[in-house]
């Protein structure tokens, strides 16, 4: 006999992934943990649609019920508020855009969650409602797109290991999003109706300004707003409110659409320009990982990703040192933002990525 | 097949087959309380406020737990107020006697070891414009009286002191803190909800002027407490209605359930047989969880509760390991029911002097009426099946947190 924690955020997809590892547990079981990841939200917040709110505990907590299996809850606010949190608002801070997502995939589920699951259940793997496929074949673990490809979640699971990947379980990967409400309603799960949360779970409102003072005090200095030229044709309210590609909010009126191009805190300076002027074709990463635990080759040709439901594009990718490399895309990509992944694919198959450093890095 | 292994073949939510060793939290309804409870489910469903029959036949059952009750604390029938549990007492008689008393003053005493419901009542009372002094406790959790007749000012209205602590068992010398308080003219509330499920209770011993218990704890149902109310102790009520309980607890009574209360009063009450029963075991728990490395007793070695065991384990979190044994089909808990779930420290085993990240590692074990040497047994095992698999995942140590 062995034990799976199943991560439960209080949402449908993670709700029906445990209930079909109940169904199909077999010898196994099944424990059903959610984490508390960071405290209450402000009044006013619209708890119910975010991941971490006590109702989602409650939610969740019903559904294991429902599904019968035993259910824990898990504290990792300090874990989340490092890994997580600080790090996104420290991203803004260094004009980057931070990529909370993955970095709770990476630090908080299949890093503390397996390591507390493994040391408080004796768990030996996490299931999550990811919409990814795992498959193992010549002898490695594969990540494999989701067969619902516009839920396909592999964008955010990239920097996953071999070790974790052996240890991991997404029962959703081989199903569409309509059969996962399909199923949750048929089991009469409490959270079959439950909208998506679009928005990031610890950011009320998606206010992230608020966060930038509370927890680096982070005001915002009035700073240039400047063209691909260098002239100044705007004013911001501190360049950390301000990510590469953003359109809306620069208070600029130039007579044709313009998007945030880079960030420089050095300077406090927002530099914009045109769509084409945003477009880039070669940029490099760095914090390189492999889900085979090495790249294929020195040199591959692969195609990449540089954002969440974004068309992957063919590349060139060329290694340069262990955990850096460089992109040259066959067309130009559209604003590749510092801090976002560049996640590899080589056909169905996420062969790893990293981060999109800056220009200046 | 024996219990443990029948237990670990089950699987689901509901654990029916589990080692209970949970008794502070909640103690299993007893059958002959469920029998004496079931008619006033059934057939004796009248309202105790009214004038026929039915209403009658409920207030018998009313009137006789109050005297069972009353009896077994030395005290008289209408002295008792029931209540929704122990919670309610001990707000009914903080709030009750410090806003009945402003005229003499506004001062409160406690310690820094009471129960939340306690410890919220009199810090709503502070942001009330009340001062309330949080006395200080000894290793042991022990509250020293001479700190007590300190603190009395002419001021003081109420000085509030449990008679057992729910987290570490320890039993405070309530008898030396009345004698000090009487001699003021303060009242004395003794929150024995902990302490009345092993200990004899005697009001005029204590000199105590408010008690409060609770039913669950003595193997009687949940929701049903009272607070015991010396005559010509003026209290303001907390509670707005009808005139129940001689207008100090308004709203219908929970008949069945106070006539549970009464019964689990009757069969729990001082079983010295029991207690030493409870005593042996506890000496087996605590003998075998201290041999393990890095576990530190909390809480009086002596004086404490016949059921309690107590510990600190170093390098692990109270809560996984409570999760741990539950899966392995022991039912423990860190140091309160009440509180777990919370990423805070016990504020017991703080105001103890532990050390933050030892008060994270804090478990607490403690058996009742059903608990075998062969539960004993089990619950050791199975802690040390899960200690070194706790201790080995680097995860698991809250010191690992401060470099994440």
């Amino acid at each position: 006999m062995s034990r799976i924690v199943a991560a439960m955020s209080g949402g449908v997809d993670s709700s029906v992934a445990a209930a079909l590892l109940a169904r199909e547990r077999g010898d196994d079981e099944v424990i059903g943990v959610w984490m508390r990841t960071h405290g209450d939200m402000p009044e006013g917040y619209e708890l119910s649609r975010s991941c971490c709110s006590p109702d989602a505990a409650d939610d969740a907590r019903r559904v294991a019920q429902l599904i019968d299996i035993p259910f824990f809850t898990l504290n990792v606010e300090k874990e989340f508020g490092a890994r997580v949190i600080d790090a996104f608002v420290d991203a803004y801070l260094e004009g980057s855009t931070p990529n909370p997502c993955q970095a709770c995939n990476q630090y908080i589920k299949f890093d503390e969650l397996l390591r507390r699951g493994l040391a408080a259940y004796g768990a030996n793997a996490v299931a999550t409602g990811h919409y990814a496929r795992l498959e193992h074949r010549d002898g490695r673990w594969r990540l494999l797109r989701a067969v619902d490809t516009n839920k396909d979640q592999t964008y955010f699971l990239w920097v996953l290991d071999q070790e974790q990947l052996s240890r991991t379980r997404f029962p959703l990967g081989n199903m569409t999003k309509p059969e996962v409400r399909a199923l949750a309603a048929d089991l009469t799960l409490p959270t079959a109706q439950k909208p998506e949360s679009q928005e990031i779970c610890f950011v009320p409102l998606g206010d992230y300004r608020t966060l930038l003072e509370e927890r680096r005090g982070y005001a915002g200095d009035p700073g240039p707003i400047v063209d691909a030229a260098g002239s100044q044709v705007g004013t911001h309210t501190g360049y950390a409110h301000y990510t590469v590609g953003q359109r809306h909010g620069l208070g600029v009126a130039l007579g044709e659409a313009v998007y945030v191009r880079e960030v420089l805190p050095a300077t406090n300076t927002v530099v914009i320009g045109r769509r084409d002027e945003v477009a880039q074709r070669t940029f490099t990463v760095d914090g390189a990982r492999f889900t085979a635990g090495e790249p294929p080759r020195e040199r591959f040709h692969a195609s990449v990703r540089i954002r969440h439901r974004a068309p992957d594009v063919p590349a060139e990718v060329t290694m340069v040192g262990r955990d850096r490399f460089l992109v040259e895309t066959a067309e130009p990509v559209w604003a590749p933002a510092p801090g976002q992944g560049a996640v590899l694919y080589d056909g169905a198959e996420c062969l790893g990525g990293g981060r999109i450093a800056r220009s200046d890095g | 097949m024996d219990r443990r292994k029948a237990r670990r073949l089950t699987r689901g939510y509901h654990r029916s087959m589990a080692v209970y060793l949970d008794h502070a939290a909640t103690s299993p309804l007893r059958p002959e309380v469920l029998e004496a409870m079931l008619p006033y489910l059934t057939t004796h469903t009248g309202n105790p406020s009214s004038l026929h029959g039915a209403g009658r036949r409920a207030r018998q059952g009313i009137d006789e737990a109050r005297e069972t009750v009353a009896q077994l604390i030395g005290a008289q029938p209408r002295e008792i107020v029931f209540t929704a549990g122990g919670t309610e007492a001990d707000n009914l008689a903080i709030k009750g006697v410090a806003w009945a008393a402003t005229a003499r003053g506004r001062h409160v005493i406690t310690t820094a070891v009471e129960h939340k419901a306690v410890v919220n009542a009199t810090a709503i009372l502070e942001r009330s414009g009340f001062e309330v002094t949080i006395l200080p406790v000894d290793r042991y959790g022990r509250v020293d009286p001479v700190d007590v007749a300190a603190a009395l000012t002419g001021r003081t209205t109420l000085v509030s002191v449990m008679a057992a602590n729910n987290e570490v068992g320890t039993v405070q010398p309530i008898g030396a803190v009345g004698e000090i308080v009487r001699g003021h003219g303060a009242k004395l509330h003794v929150d024995a909800v902990q302490f009345a499920a092993h200990e004899p209770i005697d009001v005029d011993a204590w000199q105590a002027d408010l008690v409060s218990l609770s039913a669950h704890k003595l193997g009687g149902p949940q929701g049903v407490g009272a607070l015991y109310v010396r005559r010509g102790t003026q209290l303001l009520p907390q509670i707005q209605g009808g005139s129940q309980e001689r207008q100090r607890r308004a709203g219908t009574e929970n008949v069945a359930g106070i006539v549970g209360f009464g019964a689990a009063f009757r069969h729990s009450h001082a079983d010295t047989l029991e207690q030493d029963r409870l005593r042996k075991l506890s000496r087996l728990l605590r003998d075998g969880v201290l041999e393990l490395d890095g576990v530190a007793l909390t809480g009086h070695p002596e004086d404490r509760l016949a059921n309690n065991v107590s510990v600190v384990i170093e390098g692990v979190e109270g809560g996984d390991l409570v999760a741990a044994l539950d899966l392995e089909g022991i039912e423990v808990s860190t140091g309160s029911a009440c509180t777990s779930g919370s990423a805070e420290p016990s504020h017991v085993l703080l105001a103890m002097g532990l050390e933050p990240h030892l008060a994270h590692g804090s478990l607490r074990i403690t058996t009742g009426p059903e608990t075998s040497t062969q539960d004993v047994d089990a619950a050791l095992a199975a802690i040390r099946l899960v200690l070194p698999r706790l201790r080995t995942t680097e995860g698991a140590h809250p010191k690992a947190v401060a470099t994440a």
